[in-house]
This record gives structure tokens, sequence and C-alpha cells, in this order.
């Protein structure tokens, strides 16, 4: 809880934090679909939840915009871990009589809560002006049923950001680190277009690194969840993620695997 | 029953940076409502063994027990016990100075109710009542540690750590903390591990540890190690224990 207000404080001291966070996606989707897309629509291939075989493209990349809202803020709040051990909260943190493990996972939920506001302040904002122009087949109401979707999938970049935070020591590090890990997992998945095309181009290698990148399988899952659908195989591949990387994390922080230790050689 | 007097029990701890023993065979004991210096030069190992203490790293070898309880295997119930003063600052600076004790506080699982006049009257000792709602970014380096001192007693602890507190302030700032520490050890019997390199600030304390290279030297007070260095001061003592170990 401690921890919980601590972040929405801050949040809300951070005025631009928001307000970037809603502009980014809304770019791409207000100027890269608009001259990305075409009149004719996307064929969303073989995985397909929408019930035609040709969707709008700014519908298309939504799904891909919402993942990388909660990217960049799963992002974000593991950067506050990284800035916390530069400032030495994060010593207090430590200390406190609470299990380590209790710590990472309420400090996972703090962000998470904090990415889920952000990604719906984005679709609320958002959605709206682009369906005065271009309706789309995903309801208001799918957005609502997709909540369980988009909170699954920001514990997942939540916790793989709790886990690079374990070996990022400062923050330079950070930035450059994020270059290597926001881009490619946003660019390599199926946030922009659908994986047939980069199969159907030649990049097979892109393709099937797509095919392996966790944020594929999230960014499909919200879009079936918009619809009302469950994509069994996403939820599964997610979750799994979820554990995984928040198991390594609390691992990372346990005073045996130490971020504060040195190795003994001898 | 001496045992149980012991609220704080370092024993036997080893500790390796690669092929580097930073604490060899450590053993430190300290009693209830006992004010004791750890006195060593820089990178004699007290952060190191300060570290062990509170739970940040783990020894190689050997235990710490505070009021019984493992830092390692029951840490939960140990941290309670401890309030911890680093060397750094570790004091969120873009929060306020009542945001930053409320987060401890909630950290801790302090009730809220009363918590604002209590930490209200804890400030007005200080005199820094009127800095409650100013963000601890604009505070000088004296106040900052004097906010994480009330922080660091906030949640009651039985022993408290202090690593090298006094690094960065001026004279003043450094008497009053000193001063402070000595009239809460008289008056509430909270038992004090200060670290220092500053002989002065050991001069003070009830027991005082010299940690050289990894290695506890001597302990004692401060007349006894005068006598047993055979010098007229601490000061004296103190060089001549560590050169002489050289």
């Amino acid at each position: 809880m401690g921890l919980t207000i601590r972040e929405v404080k801050k949040f809300s001291k951070q005025k631009g934090r928001l307000f970037s966070a809603i502009v980014r996606p809304a770019l791409w989707l207000f100027v890269f679909a608009a001259g990305v897309g075409s009149s004719k629509g996307i064929d969303p291939g073989m995985l397909n939840f929408y019930p035609t075989q040709n969707i709008n493209y700014f519908e298309y990349i939504t799904p891909g915009l919402l993942g990388m809202v909660l990217l960049f803020s799963g992002m974000q709040s593991s950067l506050s871990m990284v800035y916390d051990r530069e400032m030495g909260v994060m010593k207090i943190l430590l200390t406190t009589p609470l299990p380590r493990w209790y710590l990472l996972i309420s400090k996972l939920f703090s962000g998470t809560m904090l990415s889920v506001i952000q990604a719906y302040c984005f679709l609320i904002i958002c959605i709206p002006i682009v369906n005065i122009f271009t309706p789309f087949i995903t309801s208001y109401f799918g957005w609502i049923i997709a909540f369980p979707a988009i909170i699954l999938f920001s514990l997942m970049l939540g916790s793989l950001g709790l886990l690079l935070s374990v070996y990022i020591k400062q923050l330079e590090n950070f930035a450059g680190t994020m270059n290597f890990v926001i881009f490619p997992m946003f660019f390599i998945s199926s946030a922009l277009y659908p994986l047939w095309r980069l199969f159907d181009n030649g990049a097979l290698i892109v393709y099937y690194l797509a095919n392996l990148n966790p944020f594929t399988y999230g960014v499909e899952m919200i879009r079936a969840a918009s619809l009302g659908k469950i994509y069994y195989e996403g939820v599964l591949i997610v979750f799994i993620c979820t554990l995984v990387f928040i198991l390594l994390a609390i691992r990372g922080y346990n005073p045996q695997n130490s971020i504060f230790k040195k190795k003994r050689s001898n | 029953m001496k045992e149980k007097l012991n609220i704080l029990r370092v024993s036997k701890i080893k500790k390796y940076y690669n092929d580097f023993l930073a604490l060899d065979n450590v053993n430190l004991n300290i009693k209830s409502g006992e004010f004791v210096a750890l006195l060593g030069p820089n990178g004699a190992g007290k952060s190191t063994l300060f570290s062990i203490l509170s739970g940040m790293i783990q020894a190689d070898e050997g235990d710490c027990l505070i009021d019984g309880n493992n830092i390692i295997h029951k840490s939960v119930d140990a941290l309670k016990k401890l309030g911890i003063v680093f060397q750094q600052p570790t004091i969120d600076m873009e929060l306020t100075v009542i945001e930053n004790l409320f987060f401890h506080a909630r950290l801790h699982g302090i009730s809220l109710k009363n918590l604002k006049h209590n930490i209200t009257k804890e400030l007005e000792t200080y005199k820094l009542e009127t800095k409650i709602n100013k963000k601890v970014r604009t505070l000088s380096g004296g106040e900052r540690r004097k906010i994480e001192l009330i922080r660091a007693l906030l949640h009651s602890p039985r022993v408290l750590l202090m690593d090298e507190p006094t690094v960065g302030l001026d004279p003043k700032s450094r008497q009053d903390l000193l001063s402070k520490i000595l009239k809460l050890k008289n008056t509430k019997g909270l038992s004090v591990l200060w670290t220092t390199h500053l002989v002065d600030e050991a001069e003070k304390a009830d027991k005082i540890i010299i940690l050289n290279k990894g290695k506890v030297l001597k302990e004692g007070n401060h007349n006894s190690l005068i006598r047993e260095a055979s010098t007229n001061t601490l000061g004296e003592a103190f060089l001549k224990l560590t050169e002489g170990k050289k």
C-alpha cells in the first residue's frame, strides 16, 4: 500500500508523464496509421479474431498501441527502481521488515495499476476521435471486457522491467538498454502489421523472432479479448512469461544473489 | 542471562569480494542500551559489516542475530528491531518531508492515527516543524540527516545502526546529531552502533571496537584502549593500533 501511494504521488507530480503516455501512441494512431494505412484496409492473415478478413488499419494497430503504452509504462516503473537505487531509496526499501518478494510484487502491482490507467486514458481520448472518421468493429464495451487481458499483459511487461532493473546499475545504462528492449519488442511483433507480411516479404528471421516475442502474444491476446474472444495460446504464453520474469527478478533481488553482491572467486 | 542482554550478536563473520577478504572472523556484541562505536580507517570493512547487519548482503560465513533473530533466515523479525541511517542519503528528494515519513510508516505497518501529530512533535524537537510540507530536495544536508534519523526511529526500533552518519555535516550539525543519539540512548535505552573513522565521535561511546583490514583489533572503552596502547589519547591509541598492524 505504501509503495502504491508513493507511486501515485510521484506520478501525479510528474505532469508530463501521462501526457507523453497518451501523445506517443496518439501520434502513431493519427499520423503513422493515416500515412501507412490504405482505404482497402489490411488482411490480418490466418490468426484473425475479426469477423471479416479486411480490417481498417487504424483498428488493426490499436491493440499494438495499447501494448506500446503498457510497454513504456512498465519500463518506466522499473526505471524508477534504478532511480531509487541511485538515490539510495532502494536501501530503505530493502531493509523494511517485509519479504523482498512481497516488495517486488507490490511494486509490480502499483506499476500495473498506473499502466492500466494510462492505457485507458489513451483509449478514452483517442478511440472516440478515430471512430468519428472510421468506425471500428470493436465496440467500446469490447475495451471494457479486455480489462483482464490488459492487466495480464501489463503484469508481464512490468515483470520484465523489474527483471531488467536487477541488472541495470545506472540510469544511463537503463536508457541505452531501453533501445534494445522497447524498440525490438515493439517492432518485431504483430503490433503494426500482421506477421504473414514478414513471411511474404521473405524476412524469415524477423518472422521467426516475432513468433518468439511474447509481446506478439500479448497484443494478439488483447485483440482477441477486445472482440470478446479468448486467445488461449497468448494467455498461456503471457502468463508463463510473467511468472518466469517475476521469479527471476525475485531471485535477483535476493541477498544471496544480491544486486549489491560482488562475486567470490574462491 | 548474559546472552539475553545481547541485543545484537555477530559471530565469526567472514566476507569475501572476489579474492579479497573484506571481513575476517569478526565478532561483535551490543547490549541493550549500549552505545558502541565501530572505529576504523577507510577501507577497514565498516560499511561491509554494516551492509551485513542490515541484511543488504549476506556474509559468506558466520551469523548475525538481532534480538535473537537471524538477519538472513528471520529477516522480517530482525529488521523490525532495526532503525538504520545510511552513510549516503536514502530519502526521496521528490517527496515532501511528511510524505517521506508517511511512506516509511506505511512500509512498517505503523498506524496512521495520530502519526502526523507525533511527527510534528518530533520535528519540533529538531526545529524542523516549518519544513513538514517542503520537498526534501530544498532542505540542507544536516536537515535531511535529521529527517532520516526521525524516520529511522519512527517504528521504535531496539537497535539503531548508523553508518558514518556525520559525513558531509558541519561541526555544529555533527555535534547536535551525536548529542541527540546519546540522549536517546539514555532516555529510551536505545542500543546504537555508530560506525565512524573520526576518533572524537567514538570517544563518548560505552564501547569502542577498532576494526582494521577486516579484523577486530581491540575493543573496550575509551580509557581501557588508551591504557592498553600506552598512549595519552584515543586518537594516538587508534593510530598506534591500526598502523602497528601494517
